[in-house]
């Protein structure tokens, strides 16, 4: 059932968002479980897995269905588009949150606890000095034993390039777009996709460098071990997520959904896509350099 | 203003039965679904209250054990911020915001319906560690580390649940941005807004700004417990303040989130039974603003006895004094807006005015709480829990309580019976201050909260507070009688339901077609 209002699409009824639910909450309680050590839990959390994207196919499905018979006017392309950007603000500020976490350790409370402008440390962590608070730090008690940092210039220098050419490929795939020239399209959109499948290759790469005996850098390396890996890990899990939407984006784009003037889907996975890309800058000075 | 395009009724047809709840893409059932969930929330958590005044009703242990009480305290503030008042809130806009601005429904119909969805699972997940081992989350609703590192079986489901209702408040206040950027009629520009309008979109703002901080802070807590991570162990070199810190920078703007829609509400029903026109629109919506600004940078003011650099204490104590500007805008607005009007005191009105004077009461409690060194003597006692139960509900349940009486008629169709909605009122308004005004004179001579024992000169305000807080819940009965007599029967409302009331809400029929602006209506 459907009805336009004003020329305003409003879909009636939909049960994509109670499987959404069940799936969110099932994927959820199982990973809960698994987490308190109950039995079953993996097999609960994959039943979740599987009906939240059941929902996620069915929920895009129609919406792409939807589209194509042209039943989203301009006033809900425009919904769309505010929709996705405040998403992806919501998603800056997701970040801001461990990035605060970062600035806060290295600029207060690392050296607090090392003594300066307080006494405290005096009584708990009499050897914890200036030099041995220094950056990279895993703290007083030296948690999860010494370990060194990987080498800035190395792999994650690489993958600020991929990920910055992947910028630059993503915008000739929307030229081409616009230009209505689909072979340039979907060969520039591959070459996003393989981009980003490289960059996360050579992410998983640098962790099972980090973890192996030579860094010996692990989440449990103190503060420095938890920033570092949260901050990198769900910059990761975006680009994943990311990576996804581009494929399905190309073949879309293979099967010529878009037109030069009718193309939101390509604009906002575009959008994410700079956005992921710019949480990696962010990374790539903060985590890596400075 | 012009009337509203005479309905279309094919397009009112939708599922029958329970499924149509379930499936509804419209914004008056998810509208009514909010408002349902969140009324039952209200009891449950304040069922959860009562536990609390009853152990606290004499000194020495009676009732539960120390641990009980304290999951109660937990699970009391959780499920009536996200529970009760929160879901009251978005419910409140689904219903209001399309009619208001002239939209046919709100901009993202689908997510909508999720928004709503997602809360009776998180809520069921969170209530369910009542039953698990360890019981359910003790350490308070603030989830400070290390404490909350040692809850049992329940921990990963408190973090989830929260996880749960973060995704909820995001979507719910993507689609409320999105609506009123997007879907306004024509004519209706920014600053012909109704009130309501203007103080949800800076909310919405507000939520979309702050969940995913707390989602952020959660998720170091999982990692923390379960994954060997040291965010908040200065053994590897982290800090326990850091998710205070974090905490707070998302849990003040919360507490705007949790009263801004009630400035609105008070906005919107002033005028109607002063018969004036609000004083000062333009300065109520750059107050706002304002409040909304500062919010973000007051938020150590809940972390003064932490231990924090002189600076810090000297900067979150005048950033928070100077709330009162604005909240004192407002407030002046207000009073303004009734001088020399016509008055007449219905039931709206009544706690509309209740809402003026006892917000502003907390709102006065709040500035002395937000002098620095003052606050050396009154952290953690229930001096605090009386300024936030002032703000909270005289102030942000009175304002729903003001609403619901307010639109109910428009919604149902009925009126609602007034000498019933008045008792309610004046009960409701005398109890609770018995219930917390005896608080504050606990929380100055000492009475730390959260405790649930205490020192014998401390009895008599207690007990006084706890049968205030019995005879309050008792009160809320009668509300709930009130609501469901009035779904079901009564005197036939009109279209403008009040003689004063002014905005496109009241141009539709009551109760309002299912799509309430088919065609948008020009407005002038």
């Amino acid at each position: 059932m459907s009805a336009t209002h004003g020329g305003y699409y409003v879909p009636h009824g939909s049960h994509w968002p109670i499987l959404g639910s069940i799936g969110l909450t099932t994927l959820l309680v199982g990973f809960a479980s698994l987490l308190n050590g109950a039995s079953g839990a993996t097999m609960l959390m994959g039943i979740g897995v599987l009906i939240t994207l059941v929902m996620l196919f069915g929920w895009f499905g129609t919406v792409v269905n939807e589209s194509l018979k042209g039943m989203y006017n301009d006033q809900v392309d425009r919904s769309f588009r505010w929709g996705m950007s405040w998403f992806i603000f919501s998603e800056v500020m997701f970040f801001a949150a461990f990035f605060g976490a970062l600035f806060y350790a290295r600029i207060y409370s690392v050296p607090w606890l090392a003594g300066e402008d307080v006494s405290t440390n005096q009584h708990l962590w009499p050897n914890f000095d200036a030099d041995s608070a220094a950056w990279p730090t895993n703290g007083p008690a030296a948690l999860g034993g010494e370990f060194s940092v990987l080498d800035p210039w190395k792999l994650p220098a690489l993958n600020t390039l991929l990920l910055l050419s992947s910028g630059v490929t993503i915008t000739l795939a929307h030229w081409a777009l616009k230009k209505g020239n689909r072979g340039a399209l979907v060969g520039w959109m591959v070459a996003t996709v393989a981009l980003g499948l490289t960059f996360l290759g050579f992410q998983v790469y640098e962790y099972i460098e980090a973890y192996g005996e030579h860094h010996n850098l692990t989440l449990g390396s103190g503060i420095y071990g938890s920033t570092f890996f949260m901050l990198t890990g769900f910059h990761g899990f975006h680009v994943t997520l990311g990576a996804i939407m581009l494929a399905v984006i190309t073949i879309r784009c293979a099967k010529g959904h878009f037109s030069h003037d009718n193309h939101f889907a390509f604009e906002a996975v575009a959008w994410y896509w700079h956005f992921v890309d710019v949480v990696w800058l962010g990374l790539f000075i903060f985590v890596y350099l400075v | 203003m012009s009337t509203a395009t005479t309905h279309d009724t094919h397009h009112a047809e939708h599922q029958s039965g329970l499924l149509r709840w379930v499936f509804t893409t419209n914004h008056k059932d998810i509208g009514t679904l909010y408002l349902l969930f969140s009324l039952l929330m209200f009891f449950v958590g304040g069922a959860m209250a009562m536990v609390i005044r009853a152990e606290l009703f004499q000194p020495g242990m009676q009732v539960v054990d120390p641990m009980f009480f304290n999951q109660m305290t937990t699970m009391h503030a959780l499920i009536m911020i996200f529970g009760a008042v929160m879901p009251a809130f978005v419910g409140l806009a689904n219903w209001l915001i399309p009619m208001m601005i002239g939209a046919p429904d709100m901009a993202l119909p689908r997510m909508n319906n999720w928004s709503f969805w997602i809360l009776p699972f998180a809520f069921a997940m969170l209530l369910s560690t009542l039953f698990m081992a360890g019981g359910a989350p003790a350490g308070g609703w603030t989830m400070y580390p290390p404490l909350v590192l040692q809850t049992g079986d329940a921990f990963p489901f408190l973090i989830f649940s929260v996880h749960l209702m973060g995704i909820s408040s995001i979507m719910g206040a993507i689609n409320v941005v999105v609506t009123i950027v997007n879907m306004r009629a024509p004519g209706m520009t920014l600053m012909k807004m109704p009130l309501f309008v203007w103080t949800w979109l800076i909310t919405a703002y507000l939520l979309i700004a702050v969940m995913p901080v707390l989602a952020g802070a959660v998720t170091m807590l999982l990692t923390d417990k379960f994954f060997d991570t040291s965010f908040f162990n200065a053994a590897g070199g982290g800090d326990p303040v850091m998710f205070q810190h974090i905490f707070w920078f998302f849990g003040h703007p919360e507490v705007y989130i949790l009263i801004l829609p009630a400035f609105g509400i008070v906005s919107q029903i002033i005028p109607t039974f002063a018969r004036k026109p609000l004083f000062g629109y333009s300065s109520m919506v750059y107050a706002t603003a304002s409040i909304a600004f500062l919010s973000f940078i007051v938020w150590a003011h809940h972390m003064f006895t932490v231990g924090m650099p002189l600076t810090g204490e000297l900067f979150f104590m005048y950033a928070t004094m100077l709330i009162a500007v604005p909240t004192g805008v407002k407030v002046f607005n207000w009073v303004s807006t009734m001088w020399r009007g016509s008055m007449t005191f219905e039931t709206p009105m009544l706690f509309a005015l209740g809402f003026v004077v006892m917000f502003t009461i907390g709102g006065f409690s709040g500035l002395m709480l937000a002098i620095a060194p003052v606050d050396f003597q009154y952290h953690d006692t229930y001096f605090v829990v009386a300024h936030f139960h002032y703000v909270l509900v005289t102030g942000a349940i009175f304002a729903i309580m003001a609403a619901a009486y307010y639109w109910l008629p428009k919604w149902t169709g009925h009126m609602y019976n007034e000498t019933l909605g008045k008792w309610h009122f004046w009960l409701s308004t005398l109890f609770v201050n018995v219930l917390f005004f005896p608080q504050h004179f606990l929380g100055l001579a000492g009475m730390p909260r959260r405790i649930p024992d205490y020192s014998v000169q401390f009895a008599e305000f207690n007990m006084i507070s706890s049968l205030g807080g019995f005879a309050y819940g008792l009160t809320q009965l009668l509300f709930v009688y009130i609501v469901f007599q009035t779904i079901r029967g009564g005197a036939k409302a009109t279209d403008q339901v009040w003689e004063g009331a002014k905005g496109l809400e009241w141009t539709l029929p009551s109760p309002p077609p299912y799509h309430s602006f088919e065609t948008a209506p020009q407005i002038k």
